[in-house]
């Protein structure tokens, strides 16, 4: 199969907070709805309104990968992600403790770390969300969306300054 | 399972907690949500009982599909015997409450007694324990929730909260979650505060196992495309609520003056389009939040952008505080809206009783029944905007003559207030109406008043007849589950075929609440909503539960009836002004002024309202009087209440 390169493109800004991907993230992977154990969370800040959901990343140097004394995490590069294998995973917890985005949780209940495996494809909490706060998208095109939405900005700002020249004039 | 979690019964006279399961008998008879709840309050408030008392019980819960797949899973119900009327109490609230105390095992509370001290409950992973609460009384809302946060040392937990109003027993205070989720009517944030219990705080882990996860999935992928296709919910998820307000406005739907107009003027400020130009200028581009699991994201966040409290954050306002702080007391500036919106919301209680139990005391103003002695020389003018302020925090601290009585709600406080002021307030079962007016509508009139917890919107009312949908619409709308062939009308200015609309949205809404979720996901708005046909599916799929759409309309009657049994042993009668279904002789009597062609000059017909409560009893199955015929109560297996069950 050919290296897909997708990544979950998130945009906080867009996100209403409803915490769906979580129930469905869940749902999908442990067939309960129970939002400790999901993937993605909403991190919220609800007295400014903040609502900011944080999933694995899938680093290409990924710290977790690095950590694992017994050589449990691999990356995958058919879907571009980090995987963990539970037939050789000890349990140690060394990946939740190093990686820098808290996106490798450890299921108290289980007793097993988890992660973001991005559905393998079909990342639920995309499909499910309707503003497209969560995307998954081909990884060069996160920045080129970006670039375009900085340009609005510069062009507005041009806009603005030459309204304001004419008015001078 | 969701059919696993427990109800909880916690005396906080003596601290004693019981944990039962619910059984899979009573499941199917009552559901949960609010129609357990009605099942609940019947069997463990004595008749009689003072709402404020110890004996009132307060039962706060989550639906049958809570935390489950079924589109928006939100909501949290609170019941009570209300403060306000002595009536039933019931207030449903969205926001993330209801889903944190299912994690945490538990659908029910019904909590009894009176602490000795203020106290909050913290209920974790199947535990419950009372804790002292001494350091969050006199809180506001949010600063109780923070600091039950931090003190437990979790951000995640999410707590039921009164503040400053329920503490001071405002007969309207509200119970609260998050910064604007508001479980609003009919006072149970008084009853809470009776109890001293200012907040209920639950955090949980625990797994609700979806019987067929994969048909679950599927099954609300495609709910929230029915839902989220429907026109008004898309304007919902721009504009919010506002934009009914803008929408019933235009036409002439609306209530101001506390009655006097039924549209307000030159109100552009506080257009639903100049609502939202604030929010995004205060918030950006994206500024619309949801409630668990929602994808209609109704709920509006901002920044109050000028004057004294300029940079505050806030969410909504909603229809009601339109209403509240601008329509009714005619009042026209955003800003006034903005405060006002934030000041109910710190203080919890409920806007919608607030600016109208206000805008009444304005007419009184203007009438001289109310002077400036009674007002403590403030000039309670419709229009002004500071009074109004002002009257909103010297009601929720009981401040001056005036504040202190308006605070007991209207019914006592038109006794206080005596002369004739009682003719001039607009309530049914001692409970304001909605900031609409009903009087070219008379479907949305017979709803509100025969709604079971006082004049309500969210009990019956068939806001679809709005839309003059074509009869063969609406036959296939209201002749399922159960067989309809009687008259129907397109017309909203009609009276026949109105009585079955109103009855079949009685039973949709019942069902809605007993399952836990939104009324913007049902047939309340939208003509093409999920009803009952739908409800099957997604019930057994989460659940595990098979019941017909029949049998789930045949368990909302059932709930229905049990509120109709609680306010009929509390003195419920027909056409009682302050416990009857019956409406203020302001409706029968005074023309709209305002309005569309087929709105202006309008009054509800009094024979052929009284025709419509008949029909409508007829089709409930009660007697002219308004009570249960003995083979009703026989049908609905309800001839032994109370029974016990739980």
């Amino acid at each position: 199969m050919e290296p897909m390169g997708k990544v979950l493109a998130i945009s906080p800004e867009k996100c209403t907070g409803c915490r769906l991907c979580e129930l469905v993230c869940s749902v999908f992977h442990d067939g309960v709805s129970n939002a400790a154990r999901s993937r993605i969370k909403v991190v919220k800040w609800e007295s400014e309104g903040l609502y900011i959901p944080m999933s694995c990343q899938q680093c290409q140097d990924a710290p977790c990968l690095i950590v694992c004394p017994v050589k449990a995490i691999s990356r995958d590069e058919n879907l571009s992600r980090v995987m963990v294998n539970h037939n050789i995973c000890i349990g140690c917890r060394s990946c939740v403790t190093v990686c820098p985005f808290g996106a490798m949780g450890f299921n108290v209940i289980d007793r097993k770390n988890f992660k973001c495996d991005l559905c393998d494809g079909d990342p639920q909490c995309v499909r499910f969300c309707e503003v497209k706060a969560v995307d998954y998208v081909d990884a060069d095109r996160v920045a080129v969306a970006k670039k375009k939405a900085a340009a609005e900005k510069i062009t507005a700002a041009q806009r603005q300054a030459m309204a304001l020249e004419s008015e001078v004039h | 399972m969701a059919l696993n979690r427990k109800i909880a019964y916690i005396d906080l006279t003596t601290g004693k907690i019981d944990i039962k399961p619910i059984p899979l008998d009573v499941r199917r008879k009552f559901l949960g949500g609010r129609g357990l709840d009605a099942y609940l309050l019947y069997n463990y408030a004595p008749k009689g009982c003072d709402p404020l008392g110890p004996e009132n019980p307060l039962i706060v819960s989550g639906g049958i599909l809570t935390a489950t797949l079924a589109s928006a899973t939100a909501r949290t119900h609170v019941m009570a015997k209300s403060p306000l009327g002595g009536m039933l109490g019931s207030a449903n609230m969205g926001g993330f409450f209801a889903p944190e105390l299912a994690w945490a095992g538990f659908h029910h509370l019904v909590i009894k007694g009176k602490a000795e001290k203020p106290v909050y409950l913290w209920i974790k992973n199947g535990k419950i324990e009372i804790r002292d609460a001494k350091h969050l009384w006199g809180k506001t809302t949010t600063e109780a929730q923070w600091a039950i946060r931090e003190e437990l040392g979790d951000d995640d937990i999410k707590s039921l909260v009164i503040g400053p109003a329920g503490e001071n027993l405002v007969r309207f205070a509200n119970v609260m979650t998050g910064i604007k989720n508001s479980g609003g009517r009919t006072g149970m944030g008084a009853v809470m505060g009776s109890k001293n219990l200012k907040a209920i705080a639950a955090r949980g882990t625990m797994d609700i196992k979806i019987a067929y996860p994969k048909e679950a999935l599927e099954f609300n992928k495609r709910f929230i495309e029915q839902i989220t296709s429907a026109k008004v919910n898309q304007t919902q998820g721009t504009l919010g609520t506002p934009f009914i307000w803008g929408a019933t406005n235009s036409w002439g739907g609306v209530r101001c003056r506390n009655f006097q107009y039924n549209q307000e003027l030159y109100c552009d400020e506080i257009e639903p389009e100049a609502i939202d130009d604030a929010c995004a200028e205060t918030m950006g581009p994206y500024h619309m939040a949801g409630c668990f699991g929602c994808q209609v994201h109704c709920r509006a966040q901002y920044k109050i952008p000028t004057g004294p409290y300029a940079g505050v954050y806030d969410e909504g306002p909603e229809y009601t505080s339109q209403g509240a702080f601008c329509g009714e007391p005619d009042c026209r500036s955003l800003e006034t809206l903005l405060v006002g919106n934030h000041l109910v919301d710190q203080f919890g209680m409920d806007n919608l009783e607030t600016g109208s139990i206000i805008s009444w005391a304005m007419e009184l103003y203007e009438l001289g029944i109310l002077t400036n002695k009674e007002t403590d020389g403030l000039d309670l003018r419709f229009g002004n905007d500071e009074a109004l302020l002002e009257m909103v925090k010297r009601i929720c601290f009981r401040e001056g003559w005036l504040g202190n009585t308006l605070a007991e709600g209207g019914i006592i406080a038109s006794e206080k207030i005596g002369k004739n002021s009682f003719d001039y307030l607009i309530q049914v079962k001692g409970v304001s109406n909605l900031h609409s007016d009903e009087r070219a509508t008379p479907a949305l009139a017979l709803n509100i008043a025969t709604a079971s917890r006082g004049s309500d919107h969210l009990r019956s009312r068939p806001a679809i007849d709005l839309y003059h949908l074509p009869v063969d619409v609406m036959r296939k709308i209201y002749s399922s589950p159960v067989p309809y062939d009687g008259p129907l009308s397109s017309e909203h200015t009609e009276y026949i075929g109105k009585p079955w609309q109103v009855f079949w949205h009685e039973n949709c809404y019942m069902a809605v609440d007993c399952l836990g979720i939104c009324k913007y996901h049902t047939t309340f708005l939208g003509a093409t909503l999920p009803n009952f046909e739908d409800w099957p599916k997604v019930i057994h799929y989460n659940t595990g539960l098979e019941l017909t759409p029949r049998e789930i309309w045949d368990v909302a009657e059932r709930c229905n009836m049990m509120e109709r049994l609680f306010n009929l042993r509390e003195g419920l009668q027909r056409e009682d002004l302050k416990k009857g279904d019956m409406l203020n002789h302001r409706y029968f009597d005074e023309p709209t002024r305002r309005g569309a062609p087929d709105v202006v000059g309008r009054v509800i017909d009094r024979e052929k309202f009284k025709k419509m409560v008949d029909e409508l009893y007829e089709y409930k199955g009660l007697d002219k009087n308004g009570v249960p015929k003995p083979e009703t109560l026989k049908r609905l297996g309800l001839e032994k209440e109370p029974s016990h069950l739980l």
